[in-house]
């Protein structure tokens, strides 16, 4: 019995209960999905996950300290050896790249279309925790502080990583390319035919649904960021194809790619900032800075 | 009982939920992350069958809260999940209490499935559910890891002294 301005009442039965916090839940992941609403809920629970976090990324920052503590003057020379080789080729591609980008931008001068180019990109840290099982997401160590948002876009040395899908203070989730709630717009880099690449919440493979028997798309073939959509930068390779399956049953071919950034290694990200010169990316609410649904 | 005992229980039980939420944030490669079973669940059904009078439905929809900020899942969705196990085991405590120990297993088992059956359906309503039938697998290890669990916990009670 619990007094209530001085009448008793019943103590509510786990049913009763049951029943409130299903509404509740429900109501929340309503609220929740559709945009963010919640954004102050949010940052307080992560007050309280964050030393859980921080903890739960220990033992592989202490184990990354000793390796590096122990590491040999032998392997430091072997990587500044190896970081030497590539860099003098890194520069020499790099020296064609510049005249190839001012006549790049002359050409596009000449055709009246604006190039859009990456303005800045930065390296920042991942934080080693899993999430939720069968998700394909990542922690990023910075956030609304440090000037990331909703809808940028995350690359490694290699390709398009994902976007970012959820920021906080000092903290952000972004959703890879191989999440299943994930899809992004892109082109065969040989011929310039476009589709879309999803997700499928396996760790190396996305798929390619929409494209008919006649496509011209081939094994091996690389997919590029076509920049449609506008959260993505164009020109970034995505994943290349590894199998196409062609069932006669099937309205559309059913094909396979690997993503061509190194998902699961590494500790470091590239975060871009588009050139704001570009049209801004659209974003009505939250629908647009959403992962692309599947329909 | 004293309020000190009481209070003592009580960071007992928070504790071992603690704990339970960072094992389940813990780094682990990819092709391990099938046979890493639902830790939180498992406390909260352990302490559910034991002392249904402290841990019920509220305890499990504010551990699955914490639990969806810890994933950046939706909020809610393991809350929800949670509740419901919460709930069932509470109803059912006295019977599971009764059970052999593997019999408790299997419940244990059937409660998890209903678990992830609800996150999995709320991640399907959202368009984002993982295709893979190794979705599954960390509930059979929740069976498996279950007697180990129970052992342990009922240690950590008897020493917490929570009744």
């Amino acid at each position: 019995m619990i007094t209530f301005r001085g009448r008793s009442i019943r103590a509510p039965t786990n049913l009763t209960r049951l029943v409130l916090l299903t509404i509740l839940s429900v109501l929340l992941i309503i609220l929740d999905h559709q945009g963010q609403h919640l954004q102050r809920i949010r940052s307080t629970l992560a007050l309280l996950a964050f030393p859980i976090q921080l903890v739960a990324a220990l033992p592989m920052r202490v184990g990354t300290a000793v390796s590096d503590f122990f590491a040999t003057e032998h392997t430091l020379k072997e990587n500044l050896e190896t970081l030497r080789t590539e860099r003098l080729e890194l520069l020499d591609r790099l020296q064609k790249f510049e005249v190839l980008e001012a006549e790049n931008i002359r050409l596009r001068d000449m055709l009246g279309s604006a190039a859009r180019v990456a303005k800045r990109a930065v390296a920042v840290e991942l934080l080693e925790v899993s999430l939720e099982p069968f998700s394909r997401r990542i922690v990023i160590a910075r956030g609304t502080h440090d000037d990331v948002h909703v809808g940028q876009p995350v690359i490694d040395a290699h390709g398009i990583m994902g976007q970012v899908t959820q920021v906080s203070a000092y903290r952000s989730y972004a959703t890879l390319i191989t999440d299943p709630g994930h899809a992004i717009p892109v082109m065969v880099n040989r011929n310039g035919l476009r589709t879309l690449v999803f997700g499928t919440g396996d760790q190396d493979t996305v798929r390619v649904p929409y494209l008919t028997a006649s496509a011209d798309i081939r094994e091996g073939d690389l997919l590029i960021s076509s920049g449609m959509g506008e959260t993505f930068p164009p020109g970034y390779p995505v994943a290349a194809v590894t199998h196409i399956v062609n069932d006669p049953n099937e309205a559309f071919l059913e094909i396979t790619a690997k993503p061509t950034a190194r998902l699961n290694h590494g500790k470091q990200v590239l975060l871009i900032w588009q050139d704001p010169a570009a049209p801004a990316p659209m974003r009505s609410g939250a629908a647009g800075a959403k992962p692309a649904k599947e329909k | 009982m004293g309020v000190d005992t009481q209070m003592r229980g009580r960071l007992t039980i928070y504790t071992t939920f603690a704990v339970a939420l960072l094992l389940a944030v813990i780094p682990v490669p990819n092709w391990a992350e099938a046979f890493i079973p639902d830790w939180v669940a498992l406390t909260l059904i352990y302490w559910c069958i034991a002392t249904p009078e402290r841990v019920s439905v509220g305890t499990g929809w504010v551990v699955g809260l914490i639990l969806d900020a810890l994933f950046g899942s939706l909020l809610g969705q393991h809350a929800l999940a949670l509740t419901v196990i919460a709930f069932l085991t509470v109803k059912l405590h006295l019977q599971l209490r009764m059970f052999p120990r593997w019999q408790q297993a299997v419940s244990v088992l059937i409660l998890l499935a209903i678990g992830q059956l609800l996150v999995i359906w709320i991640r399907g309503i959202v368009g984002q559910a993982p295709g893979t039938i190794a979705y599954w697998t960390p509930s059979i290890v929740g069976m498996v890891a279950w007697p180990w669990l129970f052992v342990v916990l009922r240690d950590v009670r008897r020493r917490g002294r929570v009744t």
